[in-house]
């Protein structure tokens, strides 16, 4: 009864290391032999092999935990590649000319030269190109879509006739990062003081990227954070089986020593206007990256009854506030019973394997497309799959419907065929007359995306928004008011972490420009 | 920031904590809430209304009964003593302006958020009858400071032990057959607010009540504060706290404030547990 489950999950760990060691040294993967033959050679000739010899490394698989093991745990569920395993799979890249990875990288990192660095096991310059570019690769690494980037114009890929075949560029990114944080941790210079100060709005990815480039530049920078924790939705929202909060904090960690101070607690619109932070606290320069924060709901009849919570509060609630430590977190939540997940991108595959985790008897994902439009990565479709979710593709809930107490029991949901493409290309769901059937449901958890939250621009005289709330910006990421800036989901609407630094990247170039004549 | 300057224990259970907090202090308006916690890493975070604020000293005042587990260790929290988290002010401020009357119930600790409502509203020159309510006059919070400000004060307690014998809701109804009142505000548990908009109905005088809901954040983007009001979803934290309390759906209200009733009631156990165990 006394062993926590952090405590738990940590043996679980431990053990799984073991057995993966056992694993590389017993053999690297099935074809361990040829594997080590190509790893001596590469050793031998310092990374210099001819094209064929390339192409026929196999692609090296990523360690992961047994899914009827990580279904009922909070730890990673990629265990992250070798040294052996990472140099084998950077030299598998072949240096193509035309580089079709750089262009499909939002932040254009130089792919071919890490990978090449890499292969020759100079792991140290590897990373230091990568971060040349991307500051959060240990973030990126994870999270990225690299299937629908860099990957998906791999040439290898193109060759092997597979995208599923191509140069595996983000395990490698994410080796690579791991490696630099537990071998060498670097904190990146700062210039010298200019006294300038810029205050940053939020501390997702797009902000954190603006403090570092700023600071970088020796301009003072402060981070404002409404919760009582950074990271944003890297700490609220992407469960720590897909994004350990060791590693987010550890990324913040080297801010604060590059000097950047975090004020959490305080949120600007209401604990202080933003045009206060410009005209009375002495801030030169604003950024804007709160993010998306206000969810969608579906409009249907029953949705507040209990039992219905967005995918933010239901994430919010295992994360944030740590509500998967059943024993020693005060924040509740309901954890048996079946529970279904409406929508089909990143955010309700996080939601529905977190309800696994929690205990779940069912996780059910109603999507009212065909898998084949899902939003979802790939990756993360696959892994739900495999632990055990039920998926339900082109149905939709309409209805929620409760017992006497106001609690969820049951839902009314359609059927849907696919019709005429819409105005995002895909074909339209088009509703099945008749094709009504309930499903029995204790907990529903809507992931149908974000509103923008409107508290910041209603508070903000001056400050212009779209129709749909977002924060409207000119080229180089200025929003209407002079010296305010905005990037990430709170101008795009929602997207994914590398294009919020992507952007975030042009605001800060933007805001150190602004002091460069001054 | 976030220190506990000063701590008083109103009667059984009430206490009232002033809180070092200058920005929050000198930005709140009536009506506002902050959201607490009390431990930064495993703690739960809850709303309070701003029940005073002094813009001179920086210090934000609560008023709270020690029902749940937060709310029990915040009870055993002493001057000197720093809050894991404190954000706000949140939630909009009370539209206030001269309705001409206005009626002002306040029942049980939800007479703490109304206190600074009323002076508002008196400082706007409404004409103040203000009815309280409570279990028995022990529980009777705020009487002198709002006795000096109300043009009438009318005081009920379930027992009888102070003022008339009855609910808030019975002077409510006499008020407004008399007076036909300009606006009423009503501050207190759920269900009294729910009668209280009843009551007022019949008589066409609108009314103003103040939720408080479960919230996470505060800041919008969790959505587990919504609240049914007409036919429209809306946030407390964003749209709230106060609504037209003749659209608001009481009894969806009341079973999501007990969606976590079984775990909530288990965690406060065991904290009583343990305060009896450290009295011992």
């Amino acid at each position: 009864m006394q062993t926590s489950i952090g405590k738990r999950q940590g043996i679980i760990k431990i053990l799984l290391k073991e057995l993966i060691m056992d694993n590389l040294e017993s053999g690297l993967n099935n074809d361990s032999e040829k594997c080590t033959e190509i790893l001596e050679k590469i050793k031998a000739s310092n990374n210099d092999l001819n094209r064929k010899e390339r192409l026929s490394i196999p692609l090296q698989k990523m360690p992961e935990q047994q899914p009827e093991i990580r279904a009922r745990n909070f730890n990673e569920v990629t265990l992250g590649y070798s040294p052996e395993k990472a140099v084998l799979e950077s030299a598998r890249c072949i240096s193509c000319p035309g580089k079709p990875c750089v262009q499909a990288c939002p932040v254009g990192i130089d792919i071919p030269a890490f990978l090449t660095a890499a292969a020759a096991g100079d792991f140290k310059k590897g990373i230091s190109i990568i971060k040349k570019d991307n500051l959060l690769p240990a973030v990126c690494g994870r999270v990225c879509p690299q299937e629908i980037q860099c990957q998906s114009k791999c040439t290898v890929g193109k060759i092997l006739g597979d995208v599923d075949e191509s140069v595996s560029i983000g395990r490698i990114e994410r080796f690579l990062a791991d490696w630099e944080r537990e071998n060498c941790p670097e904190v990146p210079d700062v210039k010298e003081n200019t006294g300038h100060k810029v205050a940053v709005v939020g501390s997702g990815p797009a902000s954190l990227v603006v403090a570092a480039d700023v600071r970088r530049e020796g301009h003072d920078v402060t981070v404002f954070e409404a919760l009582h924790k950074t990271g944003g939705v890297m700490t609220y929202g992407i469960p720590e089986f897909r994004l350990p909060k060791e590693i987010v904090f550890n990324e913040i960690d080297i801010l604060k020593k590059m000097g950047v101070e975090f004020v959490t607690n305080f949120f600007v619109g209401r604990t202080r206007q933003l045009l206060d932070l410009l005209n009375e606290d002495g801030y030169d320069a604003v950024f804007i990256g709160e993010g998306a924060g206000l969810p969608r709901f579906m409009n249907i009849p029953g949705e507040n009854l209990v039992g219905v919570f967005s995918a933010n509060e239901y994430l919010t609630r295992v994360n944030l506030m740590r509500a998967f430590e059943q024993n020693r977190a005060d924040t509740p939540i309901i954890s048996n019973g079946i529970a279904v997940v409406v929508g089909g991108g990143n955010v309700a595959m996080d939601a529905a394997r977190t309800a696994l985790r929690m205990g779940a008897d069912e996780v059910h994902v109603v999507y009212r497309r065909s898998e084949d439009e899902m939003p979802a990565r790939k990756e993360e479709i696959h892994h739900a799959k495999e632990e055990g979710v039920i998926f339900h593709y082109l149905q939709n809930v309409i209805r929620c419907i409760g017992d006497e107490n106001e609690c969820l029991t049951e839902l009314e949901c359609v059927c849907y065929e696919l019709g005429e493409p819409d105005s995002s290309g895909r074909p339209r769901p088009v509703e099945k007359e008749g094709s009504n059937f309930t499903m029995k449901a204790g907990v529903m958890i809507v992931a149908i995306g974000n509103h923008s939250n409107p508290i910041l621009a209603r508070s903000t005289p001056g400050l212009k928004c779209s129709d749909r709330g977002n924060i409207l910006v000119d080229e180089n990421m200025k929003t209407s008011l002079d010296r305010v800036y905005a990037a990430g989901d709170t101008v795009s609407g929602s997207a994914t972490v590398i294009l919020a630094m992507g952007d975030g990247r042009k605001a800060a170039a933007s805001i150190n420009r602004l002091f460069e004549n001054s | 920031m976030c220190r506990i300057v000063k701590k008083q224990k109103i009667s059984e259970g009430i206490f009232r904590l002033d809180i070092k907090s200058p920005l929050i202090a000198s930005e709140r308006a009536p009506g506002q809430f902050v959201i607490i916690s009390v431990d930064d890493h495993y703690g739960e975070r809850i709303p309070l209304t701003i029940a005073d604020a002094d813009a001179e000293k920086g210090t934000v005042s609560i008023i709270f009964q020690a029902v749940g587990k937060t709310t029990c260790m915040l009870a055993k929290m002493n001057p000197g003593d720093k809050l894991a988290c404190m954000l706000g002010p949140l939630g909009n401020p009370t539209h206030i302006e001269n309705f001409g009357h206005t009626v002002c119930v306040g029942g049980g600790i939800g007479i703490a958020p109304l206190y600074p409502i009323i002076q508002a509203l008196k400082k706007a020159g409404n004409t103040l009858t203000v009815i309280l309510g409570a279990r028995t006059s022990e529980l009777l919070i705020l009487k002198d400071e709002i006795e000096a400000i109300a043009d009438k004060l009318i005081i009920c307690t379930d027992d009888g032990s102070e003022g008339r014998k009855a609910l808030v809701t019975e002077p409510l109804k006499e008020v407004c057959e008399s007076d036909h009142p300009d606006m009423c505000v009503a501050i207190g548990p759920p269900v009294m607010m729910k009668f209280c908009a009843d009551a007022t109905k019949p008589y066409d005088v609108p009314i103003i009540v103040s939720l408080n809901s479960i919230m996470i954040d505060g800041t919008g983007m969790c959505g587990g504060c919504r609240v049914t009001v007409g036919d429209e979803t809306k946030f407390v934290c964003v749209d709230g706290p106060e609504f037209d309390g003749h659209k608001v759906d009481f009894k969806n209200l009341i079973a999501r404030l007990n969606s976590f009733k079984r775990q909530e009631y288990h965690s406060s156990l065991e904290c009583r547990l343990q305060s009896v165990k450290d009295k011992g």
